[in-house]
This record gives structure tokens, C-alpha cells and sequence, in this order.
């Protein structure tokens, strides 16, 4: 059972191995949603190795800290997480989008084990987190919500019904994380439909807030720590990401929400991924 | 035959006071069971439901879609929601949320929508659902169901705490004709036999079944012996009991106070089509928007009388050649 703090390097280490198992799923499969999977990867990883209460032998567990991936396109690199947290075999990995597989494109609790809620209609996971935590709340329960939200998302009118409810409910366990990647499908967030400041925009729905460098793990983990103290609001984490984050090739194509991956180039950020690993791994011995 | 319409009355309790007291009931014994609703608690009288519980009531505003949605993640943690909005909110607004939180995502939700087709008289057609039926049935699990009177109410909210899965209740609000004794027992998905007849089958839903068993007693008078069914479960629709009527009356006539594209009377019919094919008439809105005015007027207007339905069982009939 987790939900303790780590230090800096295993963090990172895990944050390339997520990555690194991502890339794995999406060169073999030859496609996908590289772009938002990338840039959630150290808030995973700092979810799943620290902050979270999990027990990954029980994944049931009543007790257990929840998860909504609101943006269920990200799916690959939460797949990626719970296999490297023993969910199920990373041999499974292979399986993403495969006739009969558990692992579909958006996430699905029916199939995934370690998956709290189905998602991938943009902005439910919003509704369906608040829902979770309200049922938490009724029991009784010492468990934290934990809802990751797309910036394309925030298009979304439900988004919005769910930051006002959440606030006058005063749902101070539930804490959400923006995915600020800059991006959506079609381009630019700026040039599609401005968002402007989301950190304001979540304050003047009464909801407290933090701006946080979405690569650094250990501002993540801080920003987690400070969010479960603070009691009668909701809060949210927005993180300053990059689409495509880690991958340099992924990160400068600019329309990286779903693409067809340059062999050549994959394989060669799976390798880069795979050096970094083994001398972070050198150094540590 | 003797002329049982005869005997019908309205009840002097209102449907939704039997929504609330049953729930309230429920709820003691049963911590799981909640309510949600989208601005219209007053409406829908679940006010003494709000004081009993206040920490299981969620008015969530007028925000169906986020109701919906909580709906979903509260039964994630082994609640049982009821969420209530007028028909075309509870339906329409909110159809993703139901798709996709819910039944795709295999959630266990009651949504309720009320005001049904005409009932929603004087709010007009904006709120004059007679296509919510027809929305709900394309869900995939979804069962959809329109209790008749109180006692079919009571009987099918007590039956609905006690499943798993995606449920769609039309509930008229107000008072409805009594069909049945209180204490009597349903069966989802069985249309329940009202009255004997070998000419023609009348399946009939909602308000329309006080209107057709009124029908049949002027087809009596005509000589013509009219079968009529309560079919209060759209989906799954009883198909043995559509197959026994093509079979034993050899004419059908479907009756829904909703359009006759997607309700009651296209699930007869897909039935009769891959069974037994004979002469359906279908009595309900023909692909209309609904409009203002008094329930009576609605009713004449959109052709949803005891005369309209006598006169598509005779064509029925007349059509078996």
C-alpha cells in the first residue's frame, strides 16, 4: 500500500519506465493517442508510486484512493502505469486495441483491472468523480478522489456544471489535474477556443488552486501533499505540460493528439528512453 | 363482456407522492438508496425526501448532464441513485451521460422522467416528451417502463432497489386513473392481461390504458371482442405475449401516449414483422412536435382517444381480410 512520498530519482525512474512502456504499446500497435498519453506521465507516476492509496493485490479494495482519467485517451500510459505496479502482466501491454483485448483505446472499468471508471466522451469523468466522492462522503470513507482532466477538455459545458457543484459541496477530497498541454485535437487551445487562465477560472468557481511544472515530479508531489490538507474546497493541480511530453519527435508534431508513429523515429526514443533507464539504474548501484 | 371502464376513476393521491413516500420508505432500511434531481425537487414532491435524508439528497440544479454523471460514480461506490428530471431533460439533455457513464459503462441508475407525452400540457412542447422513449430504448440494456397507476408504481420503484442496471421510468406526476388494487405484483418485461378478446389485440401504455380499456367497451357495443394488454415494459418488450395475440386475434393495435417512431408500437411491431405478421395499427403521435394547452384538448388534438383507438382496431380487423 502506497501513499507515502518518494524521493526524486525513483520518481523519475518511474516516470520513464511508464514512458518508456507507452511507446512499447503504441510502436507496436503503430498508432494512438501519443500526444495527451505522454504528457500525463510523471503525474502518474507520482499518483501511483507515492501520493496514492492503493493496493494493487486488491484493487477493490473499498478503502483504496480513486482515480478518474477524465481524458480517457491517455489511456495507454495508464495501462503502461498499472501493469508496472503489478495490476497485470506488462505482457498484456502488447494487447492495446486488439480484437477481444482489456486494454482499449479510452478507459473502461468492465475490462481493465486497476481502472476506477469508463471514460472517453469528454468531460464525464468530471460528473462521474464528484459522483465518487460524494459516495465516499456518505460512507464515511478516508479516500481521496482523483480526477485528470485534458485542457481541450475544459471545452466541455459539463466540465463546468461539475467545478460549481463540486464547490458548493464543498468536496475537499476530491483533487483534479488539469492536463494544460497546450493542445487539442484540431490545434492549439488558444487558436480553437481560449481557455485563458485555468487557474483563475477554477478560483472563481471556488476551488483552490495550483500552478505546477507538469515534468517536475517532485512540484507534482508537493502540489498533491499541499491539495490533501487544505479541507472545504476542491482543488486542482493545473499542470504546465507539453503534448507529447519526453518524446521529443511526438512533441514537435504539432497535431500529436493521435498519431501514425514514424517507425524509425519510435524506435529510436524507445532506446533513448531505454539508456536513460540504464544509467539511472548504473548510478543508483 | 361487461363494461369495466365503467368502474374507472382517478386517484385521489398523486403518483409522485407515491414516488416520494415509496423512496422515503425505502431509503430506511436500504443506506444505499439516493436521490438526485435537477432543479425540480418542488415539482416532483421529493421535498419530504430531501428532510429525511438531506445527506442522500442531490439537487444538483439545473445541470441534468453532471446529475446524471455523479448518478454514475455514486453507484461505482454501491449506491442506488434515482434521478429525476421532466422527460425530455431527464432523456434528451443528458443522452451521452446516460450512454456512455451510464449503461456503457454498466452503472446501476434509475432515471426518472416525468411529465409523459400530452401530461406535459401547459409547459408546452418544449417539455412535451414523445420522443424519450424512443431515445432510451436505443441504449443498449437499458429497460425502459411507464407505470400505469400508484400501485404499479409503488411496486416497480421497490422492485428497481433491488437490480443492477440502467432503468428509464416515465412517471406521470400527478393523479392517474387506478387501474390496480394496492399490493398487486409486476413482473418487468410482462404485459399483464386487463381484459379478454378474440378480435384484436390492444397493447396499450401509460394513460392510454384507461383510454383503451374505455375502447373496448365501445367495440363491445359494436359486437367486436377486443383483448387488451397492459405492455407498461417498452423494453424488453413482451414478445410471447405479442406472439400470442397475432396468433390468437390474428389484429393488433399498439396505444402510447408518445410517437408511434421508436415507442410502443414500433417494439410491437419489430415483434410482429420477425414472428407472425398481421394488420398493426398504431395509435400515438404521428412524427409531431407537441404544443401548448389542456391535457384534454392534447388528447383529441394528437389523436390519443377511445374513439381514435375503436377506429384503428376496426381498420385492424378489417385489414385481416
Amino acid at each position: 500500500v502506497s501513499q507515502t512520498t518518494a524521493n526524486r530519482e525513483d520518481l523519475e525512474r518511474f516516470a520513464l519506465q511508464i514512458r518508456l512502456q507507452t511507446m512499447k504499446m503504441l510502436l507496436h500497435l503503430g498508432f494512438g493517442h501519443a500526444g495527451g498519453a505522454l504528457s500525463v506521465v510523471e503525474t502518474l507516476a507520482v499518483l501511483y508510486e507515492s501520493v496514492m492509496k492503493i493496493d494493487p493485490a486488491r484493487p477493490d479494495w473499498p478503502d483504496r484512493d480513486w482515480l478518474v482519467v477524465s481524458k480517457g485517451h491517455a489511456g495507454p500510459a495508464v495501462y503502461a502505469t498499472l501493469a508496472l505496479k503489478g495490476y497485470f502482466p506488462l505482457e498484456e501491454l502488447l494487447t492495446l486495441n486488439q480484437g477481444g483485448t482489456n486494454l482499449p483505446s479510452h478507459c473502461d472499468h468492465n475490462k481493465t483491472v486497476g481502472i476506477d471508471m469508463t471514460t472517453g466522451s469528454l468531460g464525464q469523468g468530471v460528473s462521474s468523480a464528484i459522483g465518487i466522492a460524494l459516495g465516499h462522503r456518505i460512507d464515511g470513507r478516508d479516500s481521496n478522489t482523483f480526477l485528470i482532466v485534458g485542457d481541450g477538455e475544459l471545452n466541455e459545458g459539463q466540465v463546468w456544471e461539475g467545478a460549481m457543484f463540486a464547490a458548493h459541496h464543498k468536496l475537499d477530497r476530491l483533487i483534479a489535474f488539469v492536463d494544460a498541454n497546450k493542445r487539442q485535437l484540431d490545434g492549439y487551445t488558444k487558436d480553437i477556443n481560449d481557455l485563458g487562465d485555468i487557474a483563475a477560472k477554477f478560483a472563481s468557481f471556488g476551488w483552490e488552486t495550483t500552478d505546477v511544472d507538469g515534468a517536475d515530479v517532485m512540484a507534482i508531489q508537493q502540489a498533491v501533499l499541499e491539495a490533501r490538507r487544505s479541507e472545504g474546497k476542491p482543488k486542482v493541480i493545473v499542470l504546465d505540460t507539453i503534448k507529447g511530453q519526453g518524446v521529443p519527435f511526438v512533441e514537435e508534431t504539432l497535431l500529436n493528439h493521435h498519431i501514425v508513429l514514424d517507425k524509425e523515429k519510435a524506435a529510436a526514443a524507445i532506446d533513448e528512453l531505454e539508456q536513460r533507464l540504464k544509467s539511472m539504474d548504473g548510478g543508483a548501484s | 363482456m361487461t363494461n369495466a371502464a365503467d368502474k374507472l376513476a382517478k386517484e385521489s393521491i398523486m403518483m409522485r407522492d407515491t414516488y416520494c413516500r415509496t423512496l422515503i420508505d425505502l431509503a430506511r432500511d436500504n443506506p444505499q438508496i439516493v436521490a438526485l434531481d435537477a432543479d425540480l425537487m418542488n415539482s416532483m414532491g421529493m421535498v419530504p425526501f430531501m428532510k429525511e435524508y438531506p445527506e442522500r439528497t442531490f439537487n444538483c440544479g439545473v445541470q441534468e448532464a453532471n446529475m446524471i454523471g455523479i448518478a454514475a460514480g455514486l453507484s461505482r461506490t454501491g449506491k442506488i441513485p434515482y434521478a429525476h428530471s421532466f422527460g425530455p431533460f431527464a432523456t434528451r439533455r443528458c443522452y451521452d451521460q446516460v450512454f456512455m457513464s451510464g449503461a456503457y459503462a454498466r452503472c446501476n441508475v434509475r432515471v426518472i422522467g416525468s411529465d409523459p407525452g400530452v401530461t406535459a400540457a401547459y409547459n408546452g412542447g418544449t417539455h412535451m416528451p414523445f420522443e424519450d422513449v424512443g431515445i432510451m430504448r436505443n441504449v443498449p440494456g437499458m429497460t425502459v417502463m411507464e407505470p400505469t397507476d400508484n400501485a404499479m408504481l409503488e411496486d416497480i420503484i421497490r422492485q428497481l432497489s433491488t437490480v443492477h442496471g440502467m432503468y428509464y421510468v416515465r412517471l406521470l406526476r400527478r393523479f392517474a386513473t387506478k387501474i390496480y388494487e394496492p399490493g398487486t405484483k409486476f413482473t418487468i418485461g410482462k404485459a399483464v392481461p386487463l381484459r379478454e378478446g378474440a378480435d384484436v389485440t390492444i397493447f396499450a401504455s401509460g394513460i392510454m390504458v384507461a383510454e383503451s380499456l374505455r375502447a373496448a367497451d365501445a367495440l363491445a357495443a359494436q359486437g367486436i371482442e377486443a383483448r387488451v394488454l397492459n405492455m407498461f415494459t417498452a423494453k424488453p418488450v413482451d414478445r410471447e405475449a405479442v406472439v400470442k395475440a397475432a396468433e390468437e386475434t390474428g389484429a393488433v393495435v399498439a396505444v402510447e401516449n408518445h410517437s408511434v417512431i421508436n415507442g410502443l408500437g414500433s417494439a410491437v411491431a419489430e415483434v410482429l414483422g420477425e414472428t407472425k405478421p398481421v394488420p398493426l395499427e398504431r395509435v400515438g403521435i404521428q412524427d409531431e412536435f407537441g404544443e401548448v394547452g389542456p391535457e384534454d384538448y392534447l388528447r383529441k388534438r394528437f389523436g390519443l382517444t377511445p374513439e381514435d383507438i375503436v377506429a384503428k382496431a376496426k381498420r385492424a380487423i378489417e385489414r385481416k381480410g
